[in-house]
C-alpha cells in the first residue's frame, strides 16, 4: 500500500484508507482510480499527484 | 529571443499558472519573481500543520531550484518589485534590475487585515499568512499554554482546532454571534461551535479586542465589552486584503481586488491577475479550487488559446478535524432559504432558491459524504 500527495494542495491519498467519503473504498490502488478523478480539495487532475514515502 | 512571460508571486496561484502554461508552451521563456525564498508550499496547509508536527521547512514541497528545473523557468527569489512600466512593458525590481515582459501575471496574494490595536504588546500580535509567518508562529508557541485568536472565520477556526492538537487552549473572539457567520447558516454554526468546544476551544462572541498589554509573564487582551482575557500569544485571523498597490501605481483598475475580465486580463494590455489579489468579474474567492480553475484558463490563454475562466459550483473544505465541514456558499445576492437538518453525527444544510433549486450547501460531520453528489447539482458560479 502506497501514499500519494497532491502536488498542489498537499492532500494525501493513502491506498490503505481509500477515500470513503468520495466513494473510493479502503484498499483501492491508485492505479485503479479513474484517470478523470480530481483532488477533492483543489480540483487538480490525478496526473498532478505524486507518490510520496511516509 | 522573445521577451518572457513573467509571473510575480510564487504562491499557489503563481506557480500553478506557471505550471499550466509550461505544460502547453515548452519554448517561451518563463520568469518567476518572488519576494520570499520561492520554495513551493501549500498555504492552506499552514492552518493544520501543528497537528502533524510539521516544521516550516518540512512544509516546503519543492525548493526554488527544483521548481525552476521542473517548469523550466528562471526564478528570482527574495526580491520585491518596485514598479510596472506598462508603456515599456517592463518591471523594475527592488535591486534596480529591469525585466521586459511579453505578458505579466500578477499573483501577488493578499495581506492580513490588521486591527488598529492599542497597548504596549500590540506589536506582538501575529498573523500567519505565509511560510515565514508560520515559522515565527511555531517558534513563538514554545511554552505557550493559551492563545487568543482574533476572528472566528475559516482561518480562525482551523487554527483553533490545530492548536488544541498541540495541547494549547485557544479562545476565539469574534464580533459576530457565531463561528463562520459569513459562510454557515445558524444551525450549522451551532454544530461547529459545539464540536470545537467539546475538544477544548473557547469562544467569546459579540466582542472585539481593543488593546493588548504585557503583564507579569502573560498578555492581557482588553475587550470591547470592558472585560479582559489573559493569554500567552495573540493570533489575528480577521481576514485578507488583496495586494493592489503595485497595480494601482501602474494605473490598473482596482476595486476590492485587481479587476479582471473573464479571461483574467486586467485593464492594462498584457497584464493578468490571478489568486487572492484578483477580482474576477466581481468575484474575490481566496480559495484553492478557484485558483486551479484560473491557472488552467490563463495557462491556455498565455500559450496562445484565448480561454474564458469558468467557475463551476465549488465546495470549500474547512479543515477542522473535530468537525469536518464542507461549504459551497450560495452566491452573495441569491434569494432563498436555508433548510438545516441536524442529527447526532451530521448537519446537512441546503440553501434552496424560490424555484426549489439547490443554490448552495454546508455539510458537517458524516454529511460531508454528500459533497460530490450535491456540488454536481448546484449551478455554475461563473458560466462560460
Amino acid at each position: 500500500m502506497k501514499k500519494y500527495q497532491c502536488v498542489v494542495c498537499g492532500l494525501v491519498y493513502d491506498e490503505a484508507i481509500g477515500m470513503p467519503d468520495e466513494g473510493i473504498a479502503a484498499g483501492t490502488k491508485w492505479s485503479d482510480i479513474p484517470e478523470d478523478w480530481e483532488c477533492p480539495d483543489c480540483g487538480v487532475a490525478k496526473s498532478d499527484f505524486e507518490m510520496i514515502e511516509i | 529571443m522573445s521577451a518572457p512571460v513573467i509571473v510575480l508571486g510564487s504562491g499557489l496561484a503563481g506557480y500553478n499558472v506557471a505550471r499550466e502554461f509550461r505544460k502547453l508552451d515548452k519554448e517561451t521563456p518563463l520568469v518567476v519573481v518572488s519576494r520570499d525564498h520561492a520554495g513551493f508550499y501549500s498555504k492552506p496547509m499552514l492552518s493544520n500543520a501543528l497537528a502533524g508536527n510539521k516544521t516550516a521547512a518540512a512544509l516546503v514541497m519543492k525548493p526554488a531550484e527544483k521548481m525552476a528545473a521542473e517548469i523550466n523557468a528562471t526564478i528570482h527569489a527574495n526580491v520585491g518589485v518596485r514598479r510596472i512600466d506598462t508603456a515599456a512593458r517592463s518591471i523594475e525590481l527592488d535591486d534596480g534590475r529591469t525585466l521586459a515582459y511579453r505578458d505579466l501575471v500578477l499573483a501577488l496574494g493578499a495581506d492580513p487585515i490588521r486591527l488598529p490595536l492599542q497597548g504596549d504588546a500590540a506589536d506582538t500580535v501575529l498573523s500567519v499568512n505565509d511560510l515565514d509567518d508560520y515559522a515565527r508562529f511555531a517558534e513563538r508557541l514554545e511554552g505557550v499554554k493559551r492563545v487568543a485568536i482574533l476572528g472566528g472565520g475559516l482561518i480562525g477556526c482551523e487554527f483553533a482546532n490545530d492548536l488544541v492538537s498541540r495541547g494549547i487552549a485557544p479562545t476565539v473572539l469574534d464580533l459576530a454571534d457565531r463561528p463562520l457567520s459569513r459562510l454557515l447558516p445558524e444551525g450549522a454554526s451551532a454544530r461547529l461551535r459545539e464540536r470545537l468546544e467539546a475538544v477544548g476551544v473557547a469562544f467569546r462572541f459579540g466582542v472585539g479586542a481593543v488593546r493588548v498589554d504585557r503583564a507579569e509573564g502573560e498578555l492581557h487582551v482588553a475587550l470591547s465589552d470592558g472585560s479582559r482575557l489573559s493569554c500567552d500569544l495573540v493570533l489575528s485571523a480577521i481576514g485578507l486584503r488583496p495586494r493592489m498597490a503595485l497595480a494601482q501605481a501602474a494605473g490598473l483598475t482596482v476595486s476590492r481586488g485587481i479587476v479582471t475580465d473573464q479571461q483574467l486580463a486586467t485593464s492594462a494590455p498584457h497584464i493578468y491577475a490571478v489568486g487572492d489579489c484578483a477580482e474576477v468579474e466581481g468575484h474575490s474567492l481566496p480559495y484553492v479550487l478557484p485558483i486551479m480553475q484560473q491557472a488552467r484558463a490563463l495557462g491556455a490563454t498565455l500559450a496562445g488559446t484565448p480561454t474564458k475562466l469558468i467557475y463551476p459550483a465549488m465546495a470549500v473544505t474547512v479543515k477542522t478535524p473535530a468537525c469536518p465541514t464542507v461549504v459551497c456558499p450560495p452566491p452573495a445576492e441569491a434569494e432563498g432559504t436555508w433548510l438545516v437538518k441536524t442529527t447526532d453525527d451530521a448537519c446537512d444544510a441546503r440553501f434552496i432558491g424560490p424555484d426549489g433549486a439547490l443554490l448552495g450547501f454546508a455539510l458537517l460531520g458524516a454529511a460531508t459524504a454528500q459533497r460530490q453528489a450535491l456540488v454536481a447539482t448546484v449551478p455554475a458560479l461563473l458560466p462560460g
